[in-house]
């Protein structure tokens, strides 16, 4: 079963058929072809597919894409500015080394930016809940705190 | 997701019972899909249709009147940041918090959590201790459902296929009350929980606040014998608890000794094993049955001292809310 939808992604709107059993990270990497958001477990338990749905993070792999109708969707490729300049916290996890494989970056970063969006000074204990659903296999979790902390004081 | 599906998308209570009606056991409900999704991809489950409720109006609000009202398409992330639910309510606070993560709580809800009926859903135990009650409608009328009886086996509640919960229905908290949930579990976030135990305490007063710390050994003949000098009465208690049994239970022999009765250290400590008998626990992946018989003791009797605590600090306001039953 095919459904027509309408949504805003990375600022511009978008209209496209989808089959009703569509995930929103098969939506985004297949379909529109935005392979910056990542599929890791698949079940909602890791973070890699982390995109903004109203300005919130929601594991892509498991959100239906019906649900995203009349909504906004951001994802990594929607950070930086439109010249292209990064985006403070891309910075910062540059400068500190807060990449290592990258495979959970795109949805560490929506997570950290969804954190500062709503609290611009998160204590360290704040930051770590906030990125606790984003799991990074290389285990560099100190460097990726240390670089939210950057962002927050820039 | 596998097989081609209709999703319906109804935007009234009336027109999704109609389209659940007219599906019935063949439809499943979806609100945030954090549990119906990864069970569709893993082809537990294989319904022709999902009814979303996501555009269906009326069902995320939050308020007290008399009792508090939890739309069941309440998302966990709302409660959590909800100061009411926080002050007076708090065992629910301590569930929320810490259930998934962000990204879970988001679009997870309450009655997501609830009506998927998982043994290990963090909300029962506290939903339980706070005398919650499910307001559940179908087209031949509605019916309030006291979550004692919700539950019926692991994935399995006492809803018929036509029915849909709409709200919870929680009492206000007597004067000097207070409620806390411990989640057992081996990781901070994204984690089940190995138990889960919930206490909600009335106390004939306010002690003082408790000395040290509950997680910390050391501090335990301070808070012993502040306990024992204080001497409160127990004038309501209930205890409940997830992964101890097939559905999440109350502990009533324990609640029976505690109730009525003076606090004592000797009385706690034995309240504490009598919970931990009536546990009946399985050996699972998470943890093997006389170990999480072994912490329902050990956390009957901090979450206990946990109320006391809170009770003593005031984290329950002294000011009655208007309309308190």
């Amino acid at each position: 079963m095919k459904r027509k939808i309408s949504f805003t992604l990375n600022g511009h709107t978008v209209q496209t058929e989808i089959d009703t059993n569509l995930t929103l990270l098969a939506l985004l990497r297949d379909q529109l072809g935005l392979k910056g958001t990542k599929e890791g477990c698949g079940m909602g338990d890791c973070g890699a597919c982390t995109v903004l749905l109203n300005g919130m993070t929601v594991n892509s792999c498991i959100f239906p894409a019906m649900e995203v109708e009349g909504k906004t969707v951001v994802t990594i490729e929607g950070v930086a500015d439109k010249e292209g300049n990064l985006h403070p916290l891309q910075k910062a996890f540059v400068e500190h080394g807060a990449i290592q494989c990258g495979y959970c970056t795109p949805g560490m970063v929506l997570s950290a930016k969804a954190l500062l969006d709503e609290n611009p000074h998160p204590t360290e204990e704040e930051i770590r809940k906030g990125i606790a659903g984003n799991l990074c296999r290389c285990t560099g979790y100190v460097q990726i705190v240390e670089a939210i902390k950057a962002a927050v004081h820039d | 997701m596998t097989k081609m599906l209709d999703y319906p998308e109804p935007e009234t209570l009336a027109e999704a019972l109609t389209l659940l009606a007219h599906y019935g056991d063949r439809a499943m409900c979806i609100a945030g899909g954090t549990d119906v999704i990864p069970r569709l991809k893993k082809k537990q489950i294989s319904p022709e249709a999902l009814i979303s409720l996501n555009r269906v109006a009326g069902l995320g609000s939050i308020d007290l009147n008399g009792a508090l009202r939890i739309g069941a398409g309440t998302t966990h992330r709302t409660i959590e940041k909800s100061a009411l639910i926080r002050e007076r309510f708090s065992a629910l606070t301590d569930a929320v918090d810490v259930l998934g993560s962000v990204q879970i709580r988001n679009v997870g809800t309450i009655g997501g959590n609830i009506c998927t009926a998982a043994p290990s859903a963090d909300t029962a135990p506290p939903l339980l201790v706070l005398g919650a009650q499910a307001r559940a409608v179908s087209l031949k009328g509605e019916r309030m459902i006291p979550l004692e009886t919700f539950f019926q086996g692991p994935g399995k509640s006492i809803l018929t296929p036509e029915e849909i919960v709409t709200e919870f229905i929680i009492p206000t908290p007597l004067p000097c009350s207070a409620s806390a949930y411990w989640k057992h579990q081996r990781r901070l976030a994204l984690d089940l929980p190995i138990l889960g135990v919930a206490v909600q305490l009335t106390l004939d007063k306010r002690t003082c606040p408790l000395p040290g710390n509950l997680n910390d050994e050391g501090s335990w003949p301070a808070i012993w014998q502040a306990l024992a000098q204080e001497r409160p009465v127990c004038r309501e208690v209930k205890i409940a608890l997830g992964v101890a049994a097939p559905v999440p239970m109350r502990a009533r022999k324990a609640e029976a000794l505690l109730q009525g009765q003076v606090l004592t250290p000797e009385l706690l400590e034995e309240a504490a094993r009598i919970a931990s008998e009536e546990a009946q626990p399985r050996d699972s992946v998470r943890g093997e049955a006389w170990y999480r018989k072994e912490m329902v003791r050990v956390f009957v009797k901090r979450m206990v001292l946990k109320c006391v605590e809170r009770i003593a600090c005031g984290e329950t306001p002294a000011v009655e809310l208007p309309g308190k039953a």
